[in-house]
């Protein structure tokens, strides 16, 4: 009997986009722990390290990363493929997709702030539309749109800073490398 | 490198508009125009929400009072003993509803389009 061994080659990125994604997995589960007085309404904190990602690797890795959070961390959660799951998706993509384009913004005027802000009205609007399109009447969503505009621009507006200070941190040089440890909040 | 940045204040301005604008979409309804008084099920009366008036109708128990103002109007006084109708004050918005149940009277507030009083799903 042998014994086979299937060795699949794995490069440096894709060792730091897991290690990106496994980051953002846990701060998935930490915030399912916060108890939330609407669904939906939630600070998005994975959000801070897709941003990271994204300002540091480019729009391909926060994607992986994003995926890759999606996927597992609603594996570990249990709501694999059920409606919260694709509502999740929704938001995802669409915030992805608004991250692909306020990133070519000038960097001058438009710093991490602006990018979580408008990535995080891109993940309630994606996840409200697809809610508006499969599980609920539009008439019912639109009493609650402002406050799940207003908790995005809140939480949005927080997770931006923190990306900010995170990347204005005097660690910043050596963090390309290969640390395994998110910098810390100063 | 600054926290926030010229644009990132203008984007955060943006979406504080955005947020008020869509509060005041979504929270603010339909006014109503017209007020529908129904006694026993039968429509009595309709009237416009212009002018100040006030509409005495008949139920099994005695008279309930209606009083009509520009954009609003409400039960004034009821027979009935809890006074359910009376408490609920003026009704403004399209859909809005007062019913004197003991006394089949009931006011209902009109818009331009019909409103829903409950969606179940």
């Amino acid at each position: 009997m042998t014994r086979s061994v299937i060795e699949l080659p794995v490069t440096a990125d894709d060792r730091r986009i897991a290690r990106l994604a496994a980051l953002a997995i846990g701060l998935t589960l930490a915030e399912a722990a916060i108890p939330s007085p609407i669904p939906g309404v939630k600070p998005g904190l994975a959000n801070i390290v897709i941003l990271l990602v994204l300002l540091q690797y480019g729009w391909r890795a926060a994607a992986w990363v994003s995926a890759l959070r999606l996927l597992a961390g609603s594996l570990l959660l249990g709501n694999l493929f059920a409606p919260g799951f694709w509502l999740a998706a929704a938001g995802a993509l669409v915030s992805l997709a608004v991250l692909g384009l306020a990133r070519h913004l000038p960097s001058h005027y438009f710093g991490p702030v602006s990018l979580s802000v408008l990535a995080a009205f891109g993940h309630i609007g994606g996840q409200l539309a697809l809610a508006g399109i499969w599980l609920l009447p539009i008439a019912a969503l639109l009493k609650l749109l402002p406050v799940f505009a207003a908790a995005a621009l809140i939480f949005g507006a927080v997770n931006g800073v923190i990306v900010a200070r995170l990347l204005a941190a005097p660690a910043a040089s050596g963090r390309q490398s290969a640390s395994c440890t998110p910098p810390s909040i100063p | 490198m600054r926290l926030l940045r010229a644009g990132d204040i203008g984007v955060l301005l943006a979406g504080a508009g955005l947020v008020a604008t869509l509060t005041v979409y979504a929270w603010s309804g339909d006014r109503g125009d017209t007020v529908v008084i129904r006694a026993a099920g039968q429509v009595v009366k309709t009237a416009p929400l212009t002018h100040i008036q006030s509409i005495s109708v008949d139920g099994p128990l005695g008279t309930t009072r209606i009083e009509i103002e520009p954009g609003r109007a409400r039960v004034a006084t009821d027979p009935s003993p809890r006074q359910l109708c009376v408490k609920q004050g003026w009704l403004t918005l399209s859909g809005q509803a007062a019913l004197c149940l003991p006394n089949q009277v009931s006011l209902e507030i009109r818009g331009r389009s019909p409103a829903y009083d409950t969606l179940g799903y």
